[in-house]
């Protein structure tokens, strides 16, 4: 065992944990914070995208005891955060969900895309988002919700 | 897809690591970022004894650049090289090169150490190292050794590291402001492992010029390391058999269109 102290969602959390449990696992388990789902277990669905220190990464390659002093953030952790509100309304306008099980990374990778870069184009759009998959929408309705967030963001930054 | 267990440890500095990873005589593995070590955790394709976690020793993360050559600590990202703002042909090459490696969330953790120390040969850094010609840091019990990152890379994720040995520095030269460069990837689909990677470097000024094919079952090789007035897809496939002969079949034109994407994306043809 080990022990890691970290903040998750803003608040401090100490733990004794397996050096071998995942950041995943130990959110869903540990925490309880279930709204990070597990897809592929090895880098590839991008389901488990959770934010490190400001900036996307996958929680179920990351080993939970190399986070310690991390700083991590979980969907839960965006309940108020007006950005993500006006990406998850996009996201609930051009239907770019079907089941929901990838909806939790679409989002965290969609605001690491949108808030790094002031705009992009379509098929850069794609590209960011390639590492995250959904197996319902075939991506036409996500891709369109993350172009509305840029053109409003374009359109914010004018006024 | 859990991880076998194993011991957990966070040195804080090089020499500290150093001596961990003697101490288990080659069964423990160094954890940089992990984007590739912990998949192969998760697969139980590898069983480590005990996993080194540098990602604390903070003399690892800088970028220096000098007057000849741009050292990069092992731990930084792809994504800190992506958006690096220093100016100059080697800088646009290594952000060309990064924005493309697997997914935002890999980059944004991924590290070039990691990446050169696991020596998958379908990994970006090795062809691209390759060609600019690199040289490594590699700490160990009796001191630091560099080494050119052609003989580090002994074989497909083989790499000339001892007990108590870790990659702290990627040391690459600075090209001239007239040197081109091309860089050309085949993969199936975005952040797809590759299938084929041409990187061609052209430096006239400092007599600078390498053509290299990567992605193979074995790692990169240079395929001309001389400039040439003109080469054609017959020259490239020519080479890779000589090169690289256990690239068969179609295989073969997959990395000669990569090598010739290269060379008519960037450098003199």
């Amino acid at each position: 065992m080990i022990e890691i102290s970290l903040t998750v969602n803003g608040e401090a959390v100490h733990a004794q944990i397996d050096p071998r449990m995942s950041l995943a696992d130990f959110l869903r388990e540990k925490l309880h914070l279930t709204g990070t789902h597990i897809g592929c277990e090895h880098g590839v669905c991008g389901a488990c995208t959770i934010h490190m220190d400001g900036v996307s990464a996958r929680s179920c390659i990351t080993l939970a005891a190399a986070c310690n002093g991390r700083d991590i953030r979980t969907i839960e952790g965006f309940e108020d955060d007006a950005r993500m509100n006006a990406i998850r309304a996009e996201f609930s306008g051009e239907h770019a969900l079907q089941c929901g099980y990838c909806t939790p990374g679409m989002l965290m990778t969609a605001y690491d895309v949108t808030t790094r870069f002031s705009e992009l184009d379509e098929i850069a759009i794609r590209r960011e988002m390639s590492g995250n998959l959904c197996r319902c929408t075939g991506y036409q309705g996500i891709v369109r919700a993350v172009q509305n967030v840029f053109a409003a963001n374009a359109a914010n930054t004018k006024e | 897809m859990k991880a076998i267990s194993f011991e957990f440890h966070r040195p804080a500095s090089v020499t500290e690591a150093s001596a961990l990873l003697a101490q288990y005589e080659g069964d423990a593995r160094a954890l940089a970022g992990g984007q590739s070590l912990v998949p192969m955790l998760n697969l139980r394709l590898v069983r480590p004894a005990a996993v080194v976690d540098l990602s604390g020793i903070a003399e690892m993360r800088a970028i220096e650049v000098s007057s000849s050559e741009i050292s990069i600590g092992a731990l930084v990202t792809h994504s800190e090289l992506e958006f690096a703002r220093e100016s100059g042909a080697t800088f646009d090459l290594l952000r060309h090169v990064a924005a493309a490696i697997g997914y935002r969330g890999v980059r944004n953790r991924g590290t070039i150490g990691g990446s050169v120390a696991h020596a998958d040969p379908a990994a970006d850094w090795l062809s691209c190292l390759l060609a600019l010609g690199a040289r490594l840091s590699i700490a160990g019990p009796s001191g630091i050794r560099q080494v050119p990152i052609g003989d580090f890379i002994l074989g497909s994720f083989t790499v000339d590291l001892q007990p108590g040995e870790l990659l702290t520095r990627v040391h690459v030269p600075l090209l001239g402001a007239s040197a081109r460069w091309g860089y050309y990837k085949h993969t199936r689909k975005v952040g797809e492992f590759a299938e084929a990677i041409g990187c061609v470097v052209d430096d006239e000024a400092r007599g600078i010029f390498r053509v290299v094919a990567g992605a193979m079952s074995s790692p990169p090789v240079v395929l001309f390391d001389r400039a040439r007035a003109t080469t054609t897809l017959d020259d490239v496939r020519a080479a890779l058999g000589t090169a690289a002969p256990s690239v068969e079949g179609h295989h073969v034109h997959f990395h000669a269109a990569a090598v010739m994407r290269a060379l008519q994306s960037g450098a003199r043809r």
